[in-house]
C-alpha cells in the first residue's frame, strides 16, 4: 500500500514536473540543488533543533486528513461485511462482471501501448530533432488537456455517429489522455545526460539501437508513470464511454444507481474497480523495477543535439499535424459548427449561472485540497519516515479511485449517519478535496522541497518559532508549488461528473453536469456553450501548470 | 513577506465566503418547493416554470431517474428534502407508496384525473402518459416483416437487429408491465432474449438515433421520442417510422407517469397546489402545446393533435399501482443488463 502510493503520486507528479520522477519523488534534495551533489541525509531530517512539537500537531493533523481518506474505502469494506458473502458471491461473480472486466482490460492493454509509442514518438520529435516549429507541437501537444474527455468523444461522435465501442474507445482514449504521457516523457528526454548515448554510439550502435538500448530504458520511469495516471483515468472515467456507448465498470455503477440509487450491486462493482486501481498500482511498481536513474556525481549534463531530419522531415512533421487535427481541430470545428448552428439562442442565463458555480465549486475544492495536503506535504519532506509513508499512503489511494465510488460512499453515509450534511455544498467539497488530493500534494511537495531547510533554520536563529519559521519561509517559498497544486485539482473539479451528479445540493449545476443533461437528450445544439465555457476555464489552467512545470524545472 | 501573507489569506477568506454564500443559497432557507424532477428536464421545467408565473411559488428542481429518486427518497425517510415527486412512469411510485412516504392527493386533483390513470388509494397521481412503440428503419423493414408482438423479438431471428435503453426507468416499466401480464418466467426468458438478441443504447433517444443510421433495424422505445425529434430538426428520424402493437400486447403498453407530495414535506399546501396545478387545465396544456409530445391524461384534457389517440392504442389493461419494480431490477440484474 505505502509503496503504491508512492507510485501513483510519482505518476501524478509527471504531469507538470519537468524533472525525473525518481529525482523528484525518490530524493526531493536532487530536486531541491537541481543537479548538483546531494545534501547529506541527516540535514534533512534534523528540521527542528527546539523540540517536535509542530511535528507532533503537523501529524495530527495529517492522520485526520488520512483518516477522512479511507472513508470510501472502509464503506465498501463495511456493506460488503453487511450484506454478506452469498450476496457478494451473486454479485460479483456473475457473467456481467466478466464482461465488464473483459472490457477493462482490453480497453487498458490497448490503449496504453498505443498511448506510450505515440507520446515517445512526438516527444523525441520535439525534444531530440530540428523539426520545425519544435516549440509550437509541443504545446499542441499538450493542449488537449484543456479538452475535458467527455467533450472529446462528444465532437467524435457528432462527426462520426456510428462510433461506438472498443475501438472508438481506444481512439478517443488515447487521443483524449496521450499528454498524460507526452509531458514526463518529454520532460524526461531534456534531462538526459547525452554522455550515455554518446558512449553508447561509441561502442559502434547505430542510432535506432542507440535510441532503444540507451534512451528508452531510461524513459522507463517516465513512461510508468505517465501509463499509470492514464490506466487509472481509464478505469474511472464515465462520460466518454457513455457517449460512445462502451461499457465499463464506471458506466455499469452509474446505470445500477440510477436504477436503484445505492444498491449493494452497485457497491460491489465499486469494490470490484477498487480491486482493479489496487492491481494498477500494484503492476506499476512491478514494472518500473528498482534501478537507479539517478545521476551521480557533480557537474551538470550538457544539452543533447538535435539530431537533424533531412529528408524525413517531411513525414516527421505529419505526426504533430495530424495529431493536433484530431485532438484540437475536431473538438474546435464541431464545436464551433454546433455553436454557429445555435446562435445567440443557446446561450440562455443557465450558462453564466453554471460557469460562475463551476468557478467558486474549483476554486473553493482547489484551495481546500490544497490545504488539506499541505500537512502532509510538509511530513513527507521535511520529516520522513516509516508512519509517515503509511499516511501519505491514505492520501493517495483515495485519488485513484473513481468519482462514483466516493460518491456512493458519501452518499449513504450522510444519509445515514449525518442527515443535515447531505446533499449539501460541503459534502460536494469533501469529495472533491478527497479526489484530487494527491494532485494538491504532488504540487506542494515539489516546492516545499525546494524550499532550503537552512533559511527555516536561520530564521528559528533569528528567533521565530518553528511555527512561524514554517510558515514565514517555507510556506511563501512553496506559494507558486500550491499556486498550481490548487490550478491542477480545480482543473478535474471543472471536468468531474459523476461524484457531481450524486452529491450536488438542490439547484446547482456545474458545466459539466448541463452538459451533460442536455448531451443525454441528444441535444447537442444547446450543450454546446457547456463545453464552451468548460474549455474557456481549463485552459489558463492548463497554461498555469505548463508555466510552472518549466519554473520548477528550473528554466 | 508579510503582505505575500496577507494577501493569501485574504484569498482564502474570500474563497471561503464565496463558499458558504454558495451553501447558504443551495440550503433550505429560500430553495421554497424542492421537486424530485425524474420527467424529462424540459418538461419538468416547462411545468414549474409555468406553476411559478401563476402562484409566485419559488421552486426548487432537483435532476434525476425514477428509481434513483424512489430508492433516495426511502433513504432519507422522514428527513427527505423532497417535497414532491415526479416521475416518468409509475413503479417508482409504487416502490415510495409502499414505503408509506406519501400524502393522500386531494380529492380535487383526483377529480381532474380518470380513474384508470391513478391508483386507487389516490396516494398519488397519474400526470402524463406515454406508449410503447417499436421505432424501426423505414428502408430496411416493411410491415409485413415487423413483429407481431413485443414477445416475438426473443426469438433468435431477430439476434443483433434491435435495440433498446434496458438502464433507462423507460424500459424497466416496460418489463414491469410484461411481469404483471405474463408473469415471471415468460418476463425472464424474455429478458434473456434481449441479453443476446439487442444492442443495448444510453437512453431512448440514442436507441432511435442508432435506428435511423442503420445500426439496428429497430428499437424498442416510447413514442414521444421521434415525434419531439421530428418537431426540432428531424435529423435523428427521418428514416425512422413507428410502429405500434395494438392488440393489447405487452408491447403496446401505456405507461403512467406520477406526481405524489411527501407526507414530510414542510410545504403541504404549495405541494399539493403544484399536483393540482400540473394535473389541471394549464399543466395538461403544457403536455398539449409544449414540445414534450406525452399524452395528456386529465379528464377532458387534449393531447397533442399529432399523436395517435390514447383511446386507438388497443393497450393492455395493466394495474399501474402494482407494478414490481424491485423484482424488475432483480430479473434484469440477474439477466446481465444492468
Amino acid at each position: 500500500m505505502t509503496t503504491s502510493g508512492n507510485r501513483l503520486s510519482k505518476a501524478v507528479a509527471f504531469l507538470f514536473q519537468r524533472v525525473k520522477a525518481s529525482a523528484l519523488l525518490q530524493d526531493n534534495r536532487l530536486l531541491a540543488s537541481g543537479n548538483q551533489a546531494p545534501v547529506a541525509p541527516r540535514a534533512t531530517r534534523m528540521v527542528l533543533p527546539r523540540g517536535r512539537m509542530p511535528h507532533a500537531s503537523v501529524i495530527l493533523l495529517a492522520t485526520v486528513v488520512a483518516i477522512f481518506s479511507l472513508v470510501p474505502l472502509g464503506f465498501i469494506g463495511w456493506v460488503t461485511y453487511d450484506v454478506g458473502w452469498e450476496t457478494v458471491k451473486t454479485l460479483v461473480f456473475r457473467p456481467r462482471v466478466g464482461e465488464l472486466l473483459v472490457n477493462t482490460v482490453l480497453l487498458e492493454s490497448i490503449t496504453i501501448p498505443v498511448s506510450i509509442a505515440l507520446a515517445v514518438t512526438l516527444a523525441w520529435l520535439t525534444e531530440r530533432t530540428d523539426i520545425p516549429f519544435g516549440r509550437l507541437w509541443a504545446w499542441l501537444a499538450i493542449a488537449p488537456l484543456a479538452v475535458p474527455a467527455f467533450v472529446h468523444s462528444y465532437a467524435w461522435v457528432s462527426l462520426v455517429p456510428g462510433m461506438r465501442g472498443l475501438q472508438s474507445g481506444v481512439f478517443v482514449s488515447v487521443i483524449a489522455y496521450y499528454p498524460f504521457l507526452y509531458l514526463p516523457v518529454a520532460a524526461a528526454l531534456r534531462r538526459l545526460d547525452p554522455a550515455i548515448e554518446d558512449a553508447a554510439a561509441s561502442l559502434g550502435l547505430n542510432p535506432w539501437r542507440v535510441f532503444f538500448r540507451a534512451v528508452l530504458p531510461q524513459l522507463r520511469l517516465a513512461i510508468c508513470g505517465g501509463s499509470l495516471l492514464i490506466a487509472l483515468h481509464l478505469l474511472s472515467e464515465y462520460g466518454l464511454f457513455v457517449m460512445i456507448r462502451f461499457d465499463t465498470f464506471a458506466t455499469a455503477i452509474v446505470d445500477q444507481f440510477q436504477s436503484s440509487y445505492n444498491s449493494p450491486a452497485s457497491n460491489m462493482l465499486g469494490g470490484v474497480l477498487v480491486a482493479c486501481c489496487l492491481f494498477l498500482l500494484g503492476f506499476e511498481v512491478l514494472v518500473r523495477g528498482n534501478e537507479r536513474y539517478a545521476r551521480v556525481g557533480s557537474g551538470s549534463p550538457r544539452p543533447a543535439d538535435r539530431r537533424r531530419l533531412g529528408w524525413f522531415v517531411a513525414p516527421a512533421m505529419l505526426l504533430p499535424v495530424v495529431l493536433a487535427a484530431l485532438t484540437l481541430g475536431v473538438p474546435l470545428v464541431t464545436l464551433g459548427r454546433w455553436l454557429y448552428l445555435g446562435g445567440t439562442d443557446i446561450w440562455r442565463i443557465e450558462v453564466g449561472s453554471a460557469f460562475l458555480q463551476t468557478i467558486v465549486l474549483a476554486v473553493v475544492g482547489g484551495v481546500l485540497a490544497t490545504i488539506a495536503a499541505a500537512p502532509m506535504a510538509w511530513l513527507s519532506v521535511r520529516a520522513p519516515g516509516r508512519f509517515q509513508r503509511v499516511l501519505e499512503a491514505c492520501h493517495y489511494y483515495v485519488g485513484s479511485l473513481p468519482g462514483v465510488v466516493v460518491a456512493l460512499a458519501l452518499v449513504t453515509i450522510t444519509v445515514r449517519l449525518v442527515l443535515p450534511l447531505y446533499q449539501t455544498f460541503a459534502t460536494l467539497i469533501v469529495a472533491y478535496v478527497m479526489l484530487f488530493l494527491p494532485r494538491a500534494m504532488v504540487g506542494l511537495r515539489a516546492s516545499i522541497a525546494q524550499a532550503p531547510v537552512e533559511l527555516e533554520r536561520a530564521a528559528m536563529g533569528l528567533g521565530r518559532t518553528p511555527g512561524q519559521a514554517v510558515r514565514q519561509i517555507t510556506m511563501r517559498l512553496a506559494a507558486p508549488g500550491a499556486a498550481a497544486s490548487v490550478a491542477l485539482a480545480a482543473l478535474g473539479i471543472t471536468n468531474e461528473l459523476t461524484a457531481t451528479l450524486m452529491l450536488s445540493p438542490n439547484g446547482v449545476d456545474t458545466l459539466a453536469t448541463k452538459f451533460w443533461s442536455l448531451t443525454s437528450e441528444i441535444d447537442y445544439v444547446s450543450a454546446a456553450p457547456y463545453a464552451f465555457m468548460m474549455i474557456v476555464l481549463s485552459l489558463p489552467l492548463t497554461l498555469m501548470l505548463y508555466l510552472q512545470s518549466k519554473r520548477t524545472a528550473g528554466q | 513577506m508579510k503582505i505575500a501573507l496577507n494577501r493569501f489569506s485574504l484569498a482564502l477568506a474570500a474563497s471561503l465566503l464565496s463558499a458558504t454564500a454558495l451553501s447558504g443559497s443551495a440550503n433550505a432557507q429560500d430553495e421554497g418547493l424542492v421537486v424530485y424532477n425524474a420527467q424529462h428536464e424540459s418538461l419538468g421545467r416547462e411545468w414549474i416554470d409555468a406553476f411559478t408565473k401563476e402562484t409566485g411559488i419559488k421552486v426548487t428542481m432537483r435532476q434525476g431517474s425514477d428509481m434513483q429518486f424512489a430508492n433516495q427518497i426511502i433513504q432519507e425517510g422522514d428527513a427527505s428534502p423532497a417535497d414532491v415527486f415526479l416521475t416518468e412512469n409509475s413503479p417508482a411510485m409504487t416502490l415510495v407508496d409502499g414505503a408509506g412516504l406519501f400524502a393522500p392527493i386531494e380529492k380535487e386533483t383526483l377529480d381532474q384525473v380518470p380513474d384508470q390513470y391513478r391508483p386507487a388509494d389516490g396516494m398519488w397521481t397519474g400526470i402524463a402518459a406515454r406508449t410503447t412503440v417499436f421505432a424501426y428503419d423505414k428502408t430496411k423493414l416493411t410491415e409485413d416483416k415487423l413483429p407481431k408482438s413485443l414477445l416475438d423479438l426473443q426469438d433468435p431471428a431477430w439476434k443483433g437487429r434491435w435495440g433498446a435503453a434496458p438502464a433507462g426507468a423507460d424500459f424497466q416499466a416496460i418489463v414491469a408491465a410484461l411481469l404483471q401480464l405474463k408473469g415471471e418466467d415468460a418476463t425472464k426468458a424474455w429478458l434473456k432474449g434481449l441479453k443476446d438478441n439487442a444492442t443495448p443504447y444510453k437512453g431512448n433517444s440514442v436507441a432511435m438515433k442508432a435506428v435511423n443510421a442503420g445500426e439496428v433495424e429497430g428499437a424498442v422505445i416510447y413514442h414521444y421520442y421521434w415525434f419531439g425529434d421530428q418537431a426540432k430538426t428531424g435529423e435523428n428520424s427521418k428514416n425512422v417510422g413507428m410502429h405500434y402493437f395494438k392488440n393489447q400486447d405487452p408491447g403496446a403498453f401505456v405507461s403512467v407517469s406520477g406526481g405524489g407530495v411527501l407526507k414530510s414535506t414542510q410545504h403541504m399546501k404549495e405541494a399539493q397546489a403544484f399536483l393540482k396545478f400540473v394535473t389541471g387545465k394549464a399543466g395538461q396544456g403544457v403536455l398539449k402545446d409544449g414540445t414534450s409530445y406525452e399524452y395528456a391524461i386529465g379528464k377532458d384534457a387534449p393531447s397533442n393533435d399529432k399523436l395517435t389517440p390514447l383511446a386507438d392504442l388497443n393497450a393492455p389493461k395493466v394495474e399501474a399501482s402494482t407494478l414490481d419494480s424491485k423484482k424488475v431490477v432483480e430479473l434484469m440484474t440477474a439477466a446481465g443488463l444492468i
